[in-house]
């Protein structure tokens, strides 16, 4: 079992504050955000590598999730997005979906559905990672010519 | 889609038949009255002229008839006298001779012939009379007939009592002068006059100067009255013919004519009623007021038909609006409805999971209690877990508001409506297995395709034949599907033999949360998201229903695309980014 590290970005608060208490009773290593910028800035100070994935609100007041999300995506390539919405943001939630975000979930989420998205990302993050870091490994013997 | 200005609503006044067919009487009858007025106005004046015009010719004409007439028999006395020496004019049998050949030559004009002498003294005598030796020199025309060459006298009764009037010359021989005297039969004077007479009231006659009749008038006239005293006391001209207007005795307009005679000495008369001299412009006043009342009639008719038709078509105008207007009400307060309740939604999702959250956290925090510690674990248990149940009835009924009120779907293609009914027929045939309801399909093989959402027409399809299989009250029965193709449109009718609606809830039934169901078992909002589907792809749906029959609604789709691609794909980028 691994353990995801996780951001979780919405404008509620309250919201935040307890998932990120299941999240943590879980064993998720969480993070918190509260507007797209917070989510960038925290991403940039604790760096890419230690977060596997983002949940990320799309009804945001000012920077919404699809713009959040596009900036993560050219900043952080390698972190997985998981769109949170409403039901009437579905289509932003696809929309999101096709530049790059690993799945959504509509509000209010089940915690166990939620797990396993987070889960199942952290994992393709991590395959990814290994997969980059075998890439390098590759490039490297072959540059030396082995 | 926006709530209809209340104003659109305030009616017109309704015009009524009969202020139109009076407008419209009015419009054509006064212009015709006026100018029948005018036309008939002038016509009397013109006709009054022409009138009179041929009065005065006419007695001009019998005037100079008259005057000939007297200055004839006195050339013949006048003659009578030149051609025969005084012997022989003094001879009583001559002038019985000479009498006789005028009587027969003129006839009876003449009544008799004398010859006076100087002294007044008739000495020689022809007649009906036995005037010989009477005695004339106190006689007012002896005198006259003395100082001129010729004289024609008044009519005067004279030494024989009658009527008469005398020619006479005289003939001078050496110092002697003698007069021949011929007496003018009054009747047959009179008759000449008489003989002028126009109409039913128009008669003539003659008077002299002092206002003594020389003929006998008709009718009674009284010589006092104007104009005739007008005439005698000479302010009203009378050397020439001459046209005066005025009242006869008895009150009635008349036309007076005056002419003189006898070199102005006499004035012959004529008077005429004016109705009866117009009788002509009287019956043309008659004909065209005839003519106008025939017109009038005419107009009114005509006037009512076209103020009935119009007042038809501006009912039917009304009452289409009227529709209209509900229609367009009834959309407008769907949408408004559906505004409303979008907004509502989005507000209450974010508190719905913030509950829904903690109450997963209670749960989690639970998991950690020891069991025995807590007595009433179980019932908090199942108080976290009724509190995520009821969070995610608000989140279905959060969910399906915003279903109703969306408006873009970018997954507009074209769509069979038969797969999508197959579909779902399949989807359902658990539910009418068990509700024992047979479903009929009658499906237009065929079908056009319609630009929509498949899985919005799947939840549009899938409410409709719910809804049909629920109408049951007793399991049993039978839900029909049909899809047709109707001109421009592609038809889905679903119908049931239910229990039916009542009419008063047909007006309600797409409104958001109308439901008849029990609480808990329907939220009232799938006719309302079926309502905004269809009306989302520019198609309308309908319901009838009667009690105890069953129920139908009809969706009517356009075939063809509303604009649907070109207005769903800004949206859709739009509400992307």
């Amino acid at each position: 079992m691994i353990e995801p590290s996780v951001l979780v970005v919405d404008d509620e608060v309250q919201f935040v504050e307890t998932l990120v208490k299941r999240l943590d009773r879980r064993g998720v290593k969480v993070n918190s955000a509260h507007s797209g910028q917070e989510a960038l800035d925290t991403l940039e100070g604790s760096g890419a590598t230690k977060t596997d994935v983002v949940v990320l609100d799309v009804k945001m007041p000012g920077m919404d999730g699809l713009e959040t999300l596009a900036l993560i995506k050219e900043k952080h390539p390698l972190v997985e997005v998981i769109m949170l919405t409403g039901h009437a943001t579905v289509e932003s939630a696809i929309e999101g979906m096709k530049h790059g975000a690993y799945d959504y979930l509509m509000k209010p989420c089940d915690l166990d559905v939620l797990m396993e998205k987070l889960n199942a990302a952290a994992v393709k993050k991590r395959e990814h990672e290994a997969k980059i870091l075998e890439a390098r490994a590759t490039m490297i013997s072959l540059r030396r010519g082995d | 889609m926006t709530t209809p200005d209340t104003t659109d609503r305030s009616s017109t006044p309704r015009i009524s038949v009969r202020s139109m067919v009076l407008g419209l009487a009015l419009i054509v009858l006064a212009p015709l009255a006026i100018t029948g007025a005018i036309n008939l106005k002038q016509f009397q004046v013109v006709y009054r002229n022409k009138v009179e015009n041929e009065l005065a010719v006419m007695i001009e004409r019998h005037s100079f008839i008259i005057d000939s007439f007297i200055q004839d028999r006195l050339s013949d006395v006048r003659v009578i006298t030149r051609e025969h020496p005084i012997e022989r004019l003094s001879d009583a049998d001559f002038l019985r001779q000479v009498l006789n050949l005028m009587r027969e030559e003129y006839h009876g004009a003449f009544v008799d012939l004398g010859l006076v002498t100087e002294s007044g003294v008739q000495i020689a005598y022809a007649g009906p009379f036995n005037l010989e030796m009477a005695d004339y020199s106190s006689a007012m025309w002896f005198e006259q007939a003395f100082d001129d060459e010729s004289y024609v006298s008044d009519v005067f009764a004279g030494l024989r009592g009658t009527p008469h009037f005398i020619v006479a010359t005289q003939r001078r021989v050496g110092d002697e002068t003698v007069i021949l005297k011929a007496t003018i039969d009054f009747e047959a004077f009179n008759a000449v006059v008489e003989g002028i007479r126009i109409g039913d009231t128009g008669f003539a006659f003659i008077i002299n100067r002092e206002g003594k009749f020389q003929t006998r008038p008709q009718f009674e006239v009284s010589l006092n009255q104007a104009p005739y005293a007008g005439v005698l006391d000479g302010s009203i001209r009378s050397d020439r013919i001459h046209v005066v207007d005025g009242e006869n005795r008895l009150g009635e307009p008349s036309i007076f004519t005056f002419a003189p005679l006898k070199q102005g000495s006499w004035l012959l008369c004529y008077q005429q009623e004016t109705a009866d001299a117009l009788g002509e412009v009287r019956r043309m006043v008659r004909v065209a007021i005839i003519a106008l009342l025939i017109v009038a009639v005419g107009a009114l008719v005509i006037s009512y038909f076209v103020s009935r038709n119009l007042a038809y078509q501006f009912a039917e105008a009304d009452r289409e609006r009227t529709v209209m207007t509900h229609q367009v009400i009834e959309t407008g307060r769907l949408a408004s409805i559906g505004e409303l309740a979008a907004g509502i939604a989005h507000e209450i999702n974010n508190p719905v999971a913030i509950m829904v959250q903690e109450a997963g956290w209670i749960d989690d925090l639970l998991n950690d209690e020891d069991p025995t510690s807590e007595e009433n674990l179980e019932e908090i248990n199942r108080a976290v877990s009724q509190i995520r149940t009821q969070g995610d009835r608000c989140k279905e009924i959060t969910y399906k508001l915003l279903s109703f009120a969306r408006k873009t779907d970018p997954s507009v293609r074209e769509v069979v409506l038969n797969d999508i009914v197959e579909e779902v027929i399949g989807l359902t045939s658990q539910k009418t297995r068990y509700a024992n309801v047979q479903i009929v399909k009658n499906l237009e093989p065929d079908l056009p395709a319609i630009q929509a959402s498949p899985t919005e027409m799947q939840q549009v399809l899938l409410n409709l034949v719910n809804n049909a299989v629920d109408a049951f009250e007793t399991p049993g029965g039978t839900v029909t599907v049909v899809t047709r193709a109707e001109g421009d449109a592609v038809v889905l009718k679903v119908s049931d033999t239910g229990k039916g609606i009542p009419e008063a809830n047909l007006g309600r039934i797409f409104d958001p949360f109308f439901t008849t169901k029990p609480v808990g078992q329907g939220t009232g909002l799938g006719l309302s998201i079926c309502y905004g589907i269809v009306e989302k792809i520019g198609g309308t749906i309908t319901v009838e229903s009667e009690i105890d029959e069953g129920t139908t609604f009809t969706a009517s789709f356009p075939r063809e695309p509303i604009e649907e691609p070109q207005e769903t794909k800004p949206n859709s980028e739009r509400e992307g980014q």
